[in-house]
């Protein structure tokens, strides 16, 4: 097989023309805007469609156009981005149309800045725009996997006809590594049963999200949940390292999972019993397994770069709060030591906590920290003085 | 009833009002759209278009015309119609696409996708419905309201001073170079009505030769907003919209302009194969060695002092030894001048963060990069710097080592490859920490980095030697 030094960003296009995918529509914005280069350069080179649109809330309707022409068509854009597509987006839904969307997160809220963050877990997993839909979201964690999973993406949009949404973010968009390139290209046939194109074949059909009737739309919606149950049974995808035995367990996706596995290496090496559980699709989320791992008595620690936004479908598979969060947001990065920090905290594992930095003090005071009792007198008066200030 | 002629391009029978009334239309009585709609079946009747047509229709009282046109049928969100008629148009080039949309959203909500569709000049017609209020959402004041009219958001009458002037969106439209077509007609009466077909039929012929972008907007009325009846809404059509709007055909380019050519897609891994410069009857694909001890390289500078590529091409010379490998580029918000470096992880086995925080190699082009990075440095690790950057503190542990790199680089004529000095230098420090990468994927790693100027492949082959010499005669390890 060939392999290239690819960017992450350049990987998702490559994967895109691999599998078929028609037409690119996209808006620049940073980290992010890699993708529309490459796709301006390359989709007109095999005489694909490409339109830099005018705005995110175009480039989102004409994806929502191509898809109902039945062709492979996706976008790519970046948090403030996102927020605009959700109108698109809930409609691709509710007209059940297949599309695919990179999200390359960045550090928000509001326009936050172009450094890697994960913060747009919720906006992405959880919907994002009106009405009782899903998005299936997919978390690649290396550049082969920015072109795999960009190529899976357009099959199990397909497949349910529904949106899928690549979520990665600045780091995965920026750095580059070694593409083992698809070993051939798709061309995807259109599905005359449904999509409108303007010929004999398709002129009956509609493509719509609008249902007056309140039962009509009810039973419709019902009917997206049967779809997502149906998503749930089939499409589940993680990736697990050394999580057979493990006592401590790193959940994590996207770049932290990277970070998190060279953190299992670590501790491994000390003997700890760490492990990592890699979710690759995130609506589907691996509940059932996360479960599983949980009565077996495993701890677990969140690994992300956001406000514990992942986190807490972790804490509502396992049916418990006791999730640990590792975590930095505004587009710094996790440093290792506050992964092995956390990791030797739980594991009581002191001596090596001392040398992660941790002060003497603290050390005392991790099994409990309510019951520490060894403040010296002076320590006490500046936490005094410390919260009369505040 | 009994039905004497209609189109075929109009459905028979209306399922909206249900089984009771299936001829009878959603509108209003009096409305402008049902006399619209059918002047539409009718041309794509006349002009046989019935089959390529696919007919969009928008947030608004039309919503529903899936329910009149016997065609394919998109219904999209409000003000969107021209960006989704742009897709379908390029995605299927036959297809006559069809953009039908009221005031609010066309030139309310929908104002920068109408414009931007037209200026792209895509193939696509769009008749705007122009009756002065939002019709479905209850007759609020539209962007067309006129100066004075009473609607449930202008109780008093449109004040200008508080709201504006009416939008004159044909006007606005003929500012631009791409339309084809555009014309203002109204339905104010019979004799006018049956110069709306005619205009209709320009538009839709220039879609059935795919000429390009053509723009109708209809003068409609709307008795229910406007509270009128028949005669007053008449008046109201000829007395005051069309004083406001005045009817006439804008531009007509329909006989200059050639059809629109658009690519037919090429799917085949062949040519994508080619775009991408891929061999594959070449294998070169990372291998798993363990036994191959991870080496973790920072290279920092100022940004425009070649960091980046200098950990690009390094990268690429280890991807062509099969090696695993990362390459992470962090810089600050200038793209030039500012700080800039690049974390490099090259492997033996899958690699876990691409971000190095601690290196077994520092390269640093100048002082706040030696400064920054030199910390963490790891034990028994090595740090190369630009010999320019002076006096430094030497760590513990830690070699340092000072590289002329601008002296060389300027003896070969080339100041600015600094970066490919140090190239140089590493290729002969990774034999002796035996971590060998070969001169031939080095050579690859340059053909790559400058892919795209050959006529500096050879000669930053000659710099990588020049420090490749150099340090084979100064280290002493």
């Amino acid at each position: 097989m060939v392999s290239q030094m690819v960017k992450g960003n350049t990987a998702v296009i490559i994967g895109a023309l691999y599998a078929g995918c028609d037409c690119f529509f996209g808006y620049p914005i940073t980290p992010a805007s890699e993708i529309l280069h490459e796709a301006s350069k390359y989709f007109p080179m095999v005489g694909r469609n490409f339109v830099q649109a005018e705005s995110e809330e175009a480039a989102i309707n004409m994806v929502y156009g191509g898809a109902a022409a039945g062709h492979r068509v996706m976008g790519a854009s970046s948090g403030p981005g996102m927020s605009l597509k959700q109108e698109g987006i809930t409609f691709l839904a509710g007209a059940e149309l297949p599309a695919v969307i990179v999200d390359v997160m960045r550090g928000g809220p509001g326009l936050g800045n172009i450094g890697p963050e994960q913060g747009d877990y919720n906006q992405i997993v959880k919907g994002g725009g009106h009405g009782n839909y899903k998005n299936i979201v997919l978390a690649p964690n290396s550049v082969q996997e920015m072109c795999n999973l960009t190529m899976k993406a357009f099959d199990i949009a397909d497949k349910y006809r529904n949106p899928v949404i690549i979520l990665s973010d600045a780091v995965l968009g920026q750095m580059a590594e070694p593409l083992i390139f698809p070993e051939k290209a798709i061309e995807k046939e259109i599905d005359n049963s449904w999509a409108v194109r303007g010929n004999k074949e398709t002129m009956h059909n509609l493509v719509t999200s609008i249902f007056q009737d309140f039962d009509q739309l009810e039973e419709f919606n019902f009917k997206l949940q049967d779809k997502y149950e149906l998503i749930k049974e089939n499409e589940v995808q993680y990736e697990e390292y050394f999580i057979e035995d493990a006592d401590i367990i790193l959940v994590s996706y996207g770049i932290s999972s990277r970070l998190s596995r060279t953190a299992v290496d670590i501790t491994r090496k000390e003997g700890l019993k760490v492990g990592l559980l890699r979710p690759i699709t995130l609506f589907p989320f691996p509940s059932e397994r996360l479960r599983e791992l949980s009565k077996k008595g495993a701890k677990f620690i969140a690994v992300e770069m956001s406000n514990g936004q992942m986190r807490e479908d972790v804490q509502l598979s396992i049916q418990s709060e006791d999730v640990k969060l590792v975590n930095r947001m505004g587009g710094n990065l996790i440093e290792m030591n506050d992964i092995l920090r956390k990791i030797y905290e739980i594991s009581n594992y002191h001596k090596k906590l001392k040398d992660t930095h941790l002060q003497d003090n603290e050390e005392e005071n991790i099994e409990d920290p309510k019951r520490y009792k060894g403040f010296e007198e002076e320590d006490i008066q500046d936490c005094k003085f410390h919260s009369i200030i505040n | 009833m009994k039905i004497l002629k209609k189109a075929d391009s109009i459905y028979d029978i209306f399922d909206r009002k249900g089984d009771n009334s299936p001829y009878v239309t959603h509108y209003c009585a009096g409305c402008g759209h049902g006399i619209l709609h059918k002047l539409i079946g009718e041309v794509m009747d006349e002009l046989k278009i019935q089959e390529r047509s696919v007919m969009i229709s928008p947030v608004g009282c039309a919503v529903f015309g899936y329910y009149y046109f016997n065609c394919g049928n998109v219904q999209t969100a409000h003000g969107r119609a021209p960006a989704v008629g742009t897709a379908i148009s390029r995605a299927e080039d036959n297809a006559v696409v069809m953009s039908y949309q009221g005031d609010g959203d066309l030139a309310s909500i929908g104002l920068n996708e109408t414009i931007q569709t037209a200026n792209r000049g895509e193939k696509i017609a769009v008749f705007f419905v122009n009756n002065t209020v939002y019709g479905m959402t209850g007759g609020q004041m539209a962007p067309t309201t006129l100066i004075g009219e009473v609607t449930v958001t202008t109780q008093n009458g449109r004040d200008p001073d508080y709201t504006g002037y009416p939008m004159h969106m044909c006007e606005l439209l003929d500012n631009l170079k791409a339309p084809v077509l555009i014309e203002r007609v109204s339905l104010a009466n019979p004799k006018k009505i049956r110069k709306v077909k005619i205009a209709i039929k320009k538009a839709l012929k220039i879609q059935k030769e795919g000429k390009g972008y053509s723009f109708i907007e209809v003068l409609s009325p709307c008795p229910t907003n406007l509270r009128t009846n028949v005669e007053e809404t008449e008046k109201f059509l000829n007395e005051q919209m069309e004083k406001e709007f005045p009817v006439k055909r804008f531009r007509d380019r329909s006989k200059e302009v050639e059809k629109v050519k658009r690519e037919k897609s090429d799917f085949s891994t062949e040519n994508l194969d080619k775009i991408f410069n891929i061999d594959r009857t070449k294998v070169v694909e990372p291998t798993i060695d363990p036994s191959y001890e991870e080496l973790n390289v920072k290279i920092a500078g100022f940004g425009g002092q070649g960091v980046l590529s200098a950990g690009l091409t390094l990268a690429q010379a280890a991807c062509a030894e099969k090696r695993q490998v990362s390459w992470y580029p962090a810089y600050g918000p200038e793209q030039r001048g500012g700080t800039a470096n690049c974390s490099v992880v090259i492997a033996g086995d899958t690699i876990g963060s691409p971000v190095v925080e601690s290196s077994d190699i520092l390269i640093a082009f100048n002082k706040p990069a030696y400064e920054k990075f030199s910390q963490n440095v790891n034990e028994n690790g090595i740090i190369f710097y630009d010999s320019r950057i002076g006096e430094i503190d030497v760590l513990n542990n830690i070699k340092t080592i000072s590289v002329p790199v601008h002296k060389i680089a300027i003896e070969l004529g080339v100041p600015k490859a600094i970066n490919t000095v140090m190239l140089g230098v590493l290729m002969e420090y990774g034999k002796k920490i035996n971590k060998e990468i070969s001169k031939e994927s080095f050579h690859q790693g340059i053909k790559e980095t400058f892919r795209s100027k050959p006529k500096l492949i050879d000669k930053n082959i000659e710099i990588l030697e020049a420090g490749s010499n150099w340090a084979r005669e100064n280290l002493k390890l």
